[in-house]
């Protein structure tokens, strides 16, 4: 397929709208393909960018609360006085609902802002001339390299017998703090590996079984104070695998 | 706003309109750009859902769904009127192409506000897309239910609301000042 019809399916392929059949071939060119890869990851960033850009607006306490008595008044009216007891319960579980409604809400965007800037990072380095900057295979090699150039320590799994292969490993960034960025390849997929130190409460509600994250397979998990994260357009069973194998070197 | 005599009615629309309120108000306040409008508009919205919910058919999609009473009342607003006719038109003029990749730029130097400032300046039909896109994270056919039009459409309006924004980002940077 000449790059021409990939350009005209790069939107699709952005917004995780093709097939899954199609993305992993769309990825595969992606790989042998620098003026697409660099297209890919323009189009990334322009919906991240879109992304935090939009979320603008905040309503204000009054309309919130005026939304809220619109629904806890008229149900009142409409029901017998008999139940208004019993609805007292209810409008408090209703606040309560509301309450979390917002904090899940601001939580999800939290998630979602990490999520990006991690499948950022992914595509950037999947598309730079240079990916790694310790070139090894083994991880006796990969992992000293990183002592003095990230404030932690991490093992990695020893790998003999899976399918997967250490690539090599860089030092990322995610909202200036350091971490290790590591890379395995499983078949023609390229996945990251990223570690951070844990921040605490805003990272303590990512979800912990393989998800889809803007177009990408994620896995993330807290062990030993570090925040692991396992992204790629590899199936989700490639990912939880691999997260697997981590947990179990920690 | 009534609410029916149907208790159960009255609770799962409750359970399914309330939680969408931050962002059915972000979307008002982006199609009107008012506040009081779009206070105004969600409410409306809210009460016209209300009012409708026996139509709506359960297991489609709620989102989708109101959605699209947000904006049809949108557009029959005051401030809608006046983009009615370019909405219910054809996508518009073809646009340049950007020489420049104001994405790079955007890595090192774009800032919120600016692709605010850009999202700004599109006509309300690119506007609505790419918030419904990304920001709301909607699919294609998602949209497409919001917006009444055929999916094959969502692909191409989305694409030339990117290059639109592409456009915009663009002319941002080389009028110089702040920003790109």
């Amino acid at each position: 397929m000449a790059c021409n019809e990939w350009l005209d399916k790069l939107d699709s392929y952005v917004d995780g709208e093709l097939t899954p059949t199609e993305a992993a071939t769309f990825g595969a060119h992606l790989r042998s393909c620098a003026e697409c890869a660099a297209d890919a990851l323009q189009g990334v960033q322009m919906k991240r960018a879109v992304q935090i850009a939009g979320k603008r607006y905040e309503p204000s306490t009054d309309l919130r609360n005026k939304i809220k008595k619109s629904f806890g008044v008229k149900s009142r009216r409409g029901i017998a006085a008999k139940w208004k007891f019993a609805l007292i319960p209810a409008v408090g579980l209703l606040a309560a609902a509301l309450v979390l409604t917002s904090y899940l809400g601001r939580e999800r965007r939290e998630q979602q802002r990490v999520y990006s800037e991690l499948a950022d990072l992914h595509v950037a380095t999947l598309a730079s001339s240079t990916q790694v900057d310790v070139l090894s295979t083994d991880r006796h090699t990969v992992k000293p390299w990183f002592q003095g150039k990230v404030p932690f320590t991490f093992n990695l799994p020893d790998l003999p017998g899976s399918e997967f292969s250490l690539l090599g490993g860089r030092v990322a960034y995610l909202e200036q703090v350091s971490g290790a960025h590591l890379i395995y390849q499983i078949r023609k997929h390229e996945i990251s590996v990223f570690i951070f130190p844990d921040r605490g409460d805003e990272m303590r509600s990512l979800p912990s079984g393989p998800e889809n994250a803007v177009s990408f397979n994620m896995q993330t998990w807290m062990k030993n104070g570090l925040r692991y994260f396992v992204i790629g357009d590899a199936s989700k069973e490639d990912i939880k695998a691999l997260s697997k194998l981590l947990q179990d070197a920690g | 706003m009534r609410v029916p005599e149907d208790r159960a009615s009255a609770a799962s629309f409750a359970d399914l309109a309330l939680p969408l309120f931050d962002q059915l108000y972000n979307f008002a306040r982006w199609l009107t750009q008012d506040k009081a409008e779009a206070e105004d508009l969600v409410q409306e919205t809210y009460a016209k859902a209300l009012r409708g919910f026996s139509s709506f058919q359960a297991g489609t999609n709620f989102r989708a769904w109101i959605y699209r009473i947000l904006r049809n009342s949108f557009l029959n607003s005051r401030a809608g009127l006046k983009v009615t006719v370019v909405i219910d038109g054809e996508d518009g003029e073809i646009l340049p192409t950007v020489s420049s990749t104001p994405e790079s730029l955007l890595m090192e130097q774009a800032t919120r506000e600016i692709v605010q400032q850009a999202l700004e300046t599109l006509p309300v039909h690119f506007r609505e897309i790419l918030l419904l896109c990304d920001v709301e994270d909607m699919s294609y056919k998602e949209i497409a239910e919001t917006l009444s039009i055929p999916a094959g459409t969502v692909m191409s309006r989305l694409s030339r609301a990117r290059k639109a924004l592409r456009v915009a980002l663009s002319e941002k940077n080389q009028g110089g000042g702040r920003g790109l």
